[in-house]
C-alpha cells in the first residue's frame, strides 16, 4: 500500500528513569506505516521499558511519543482511548486470564469494544484461531496449554480487533526452534495480508533477522543503530558485533565505587 | 464504507465500496441475511472494496452458512488487492465460490 514508508510512529529525544535511574536516553526512532521494526538488545538495555512507553504504560520524563499527528503524552482520554483500540500488544506469556477459556479470553476485546453480533464474534474467534493452527482449543482453560500454544492464544487475542499496530513481546523467547519458526512465518503473513505496522522486542537474533524491515539495537538505555538486516550485521560497532556474536560483556570494575556499593549499598 | 444492490439472473448482487470493518460490518450483516432470508442468492461484489477485516470475513462466513442450509448460494466475485490477501491468509479462498467477473456467472 501507498502507506507504506510514511513515518507513523516516532520516538523523539525519548527518557525514561526508575526512581533516579536512567534506563533510556534520548531515544529517536521512527517506525513506517506497514514495517516490521524490531528492538534488539541485552537483558536490562531498556527494551521493554521502550515498549511500556510506546504502549503509554509509562510517561515519558522527557521527549515524546507520536502516532501520526497524535502526541501521545499531551493525548487527552478520547483520543489515548481512540488510539489504544488501534493498537493489539502480545505479552511475553500470553497473558490470559486464567478463569476464562481460550474462546472467552480472545472474544474479550470484541465484546467489551463493540456491538457485534455475538454469531459474528464467535466466528472471528475461531478464524483467529485457525490463523493460529489452534482449532479445536477454543473451549480448554489457559492451565490446559502449551507455553507456544500460550502465546499464539495471546496472540490470537491482540490481533482479534484487527489493529493496525501490533506490539509484540518477546514472540519466540522459550519456544523450541520449530514452533518459533511458525510463529516469525505468522507475524510475516500478519503484515502482508493486513498490512500491520509490527513492532516486535526480542534478543532472538534468528528470529530477527527473519522477520525485521529494520532493527533496532538498544545498549544500556542507548539506541546504538537502527538499519535494514544488512546494516547490522555489517555494522562495526563493538556493542552490536558483541551481541551477534553473543560475546558476554566484560564488566568494567571501578575499584573505588565497587568498595562503596559494597560497603554503603547500591549508589 | 457504502453498499447497494442490483439484480443478475436470479442473484442479488451486493456492491461491497471501501472499507468494511468493525464500525460498519453489522450494517452488511443485517443487509446481507435480510436477502438470504428473503430467499435470493447472493454475488458479493468486491471489485470497489479496499479493504474488509475479520468482521467483515465472519459476516461473509454466517451468510454463506445460512446459504447453505436454505439451498441458496453466495459467491464472491472480483476478489483483488487487500481482501484476496485476508481471504488467502484465512483460508476462505477454498471455502467460498470465487468467481472473476459477474458475466461469468451464468443461470
Amino acid at each position: 500500500m501507498s502507506e507504506r514508508n510514511l513515518p507513523f510512529i516516532q520516538v523523539k529525544d525519548l527518557s525514561s528513569y526508575y526512581g533516579d535511574r536512567e534506563v533510556l536516553r534520548k531515544i529517536n526512532l521512527t517506525i513506517n506505516a506497514g514495517e516490521i521494526l524490531v528492538i534488539m538488545g541485552g537483558s536490562g538495555s531498556g527494551k521493554s521499558t521502550l515498549l511500556k512507553n510506546m504502549l503509554g504504560l509509562m510517561t515519558p520524563v522527557k521527549g515524546e511519543i507520536r502516532f501520526n499527528e497524535l502526541n501521545m503524552c499531551q493525548a487527552n482520554k478520547k483520543e489515548l482511548f481512540k488510539l489504544r483500540r488501534s493498537m493489539g500488544v502480545a505479552f511475553q506469556g500470553g497473558a490470559l486470564l486464567s478463569s476464562l477459556s481460550v474462546g472467552d479470553n480472545i472474544k474479550l476485546p470484541l465484546r467489551q469494544h463493540t456491538n457485534l453480533d455475538e454469531n459474528t464474534i464467535s466466528i472471528m474467534t475461531r478464524l483467529k484461531l485457525e490463523l493460529m493452527n489452534l482449532a479445536g482449543f477454543e473451549d480448554l482453560m489457559p492451565s490446559e496449554l502449551s507455553g507456544g500454544m500460550l502465546k499464539r492464544a495471546g496472540l490470537a487475542r491482540a490481533v482479534i480487533m484487527d489493529p493496525k499496530i501490533l506490539f509484540f513481546d518477546e514472540p519466540s523467547a522459550g519456544l523450541d526452534p520449530v514452533t518459533s519458526v511458525e510463529l516469525d512465518e505468522l507475524i510475516l503473513k500478519l503484515r502482508k495480508a493486513m498490512n500491520m505496522t509490527i513492532v516486535v522486542v526480542t534478543h532472538e537474533l534468528e528470529s530477527a533477522f527473519t522477520i525485521a524491515d529494520r532493527i533496532a539495537v538498544l545498549f544500556d538505555g542507548e539506541l546504538v543503530i537502527t538499519g535494514t538486516v544488512d546494516e547490522i550485521k555489517n555494522c562495526t560497532d563493538e556493542r552490536v558485533t558483541n551481541l551477534i556474536n553473543r560475546t558476554p560483556r566484560e564488566v568494567q570494575i571501578d575499584g573505588e565505587k565497587y568498595l562503596k556499593r559494597l560497603t554503603e549499598g547500591a549508589a | 464504507m457504502s453498499f447497494d444492490c442490483s439484480e443478475h439472473l436470479h442473484y442479488k448482487v451486493l456492491h461491497l465500496t471501501g472499507e468494511v470493518d468493525l464500525s460498519n460490518s453489522s450494517e452488511v450483516r443485517k443487509c446481507l441475511l435480510d436477502i438470504l432470508n428473503a430467499g435470493q442468492s447472493v454475488i458479493v461484489d468486491f471489485s470497489e472494496l479496499d479493504y474488509i477485516d475479520s468482521s467483515g470475513m465472519a459476516t461473509l462466513v454466517e451468510g454463506l452458512n445460512v446459504a447453505n442450509k436454505n439451498n441458496l448460494q453466495l459467491m464472491i466475485t472480483a476478489t483483488n488487492g487487500a481482501p484476496k490477501q485476508v481471504l488467502e491468509l484465512t483460508r476462505l479462498d477454498q471455502v467460498f465460490t470465487l468467481v472473476n467477473s459477474i458475466d461469468e456467472i451464468k443461470e
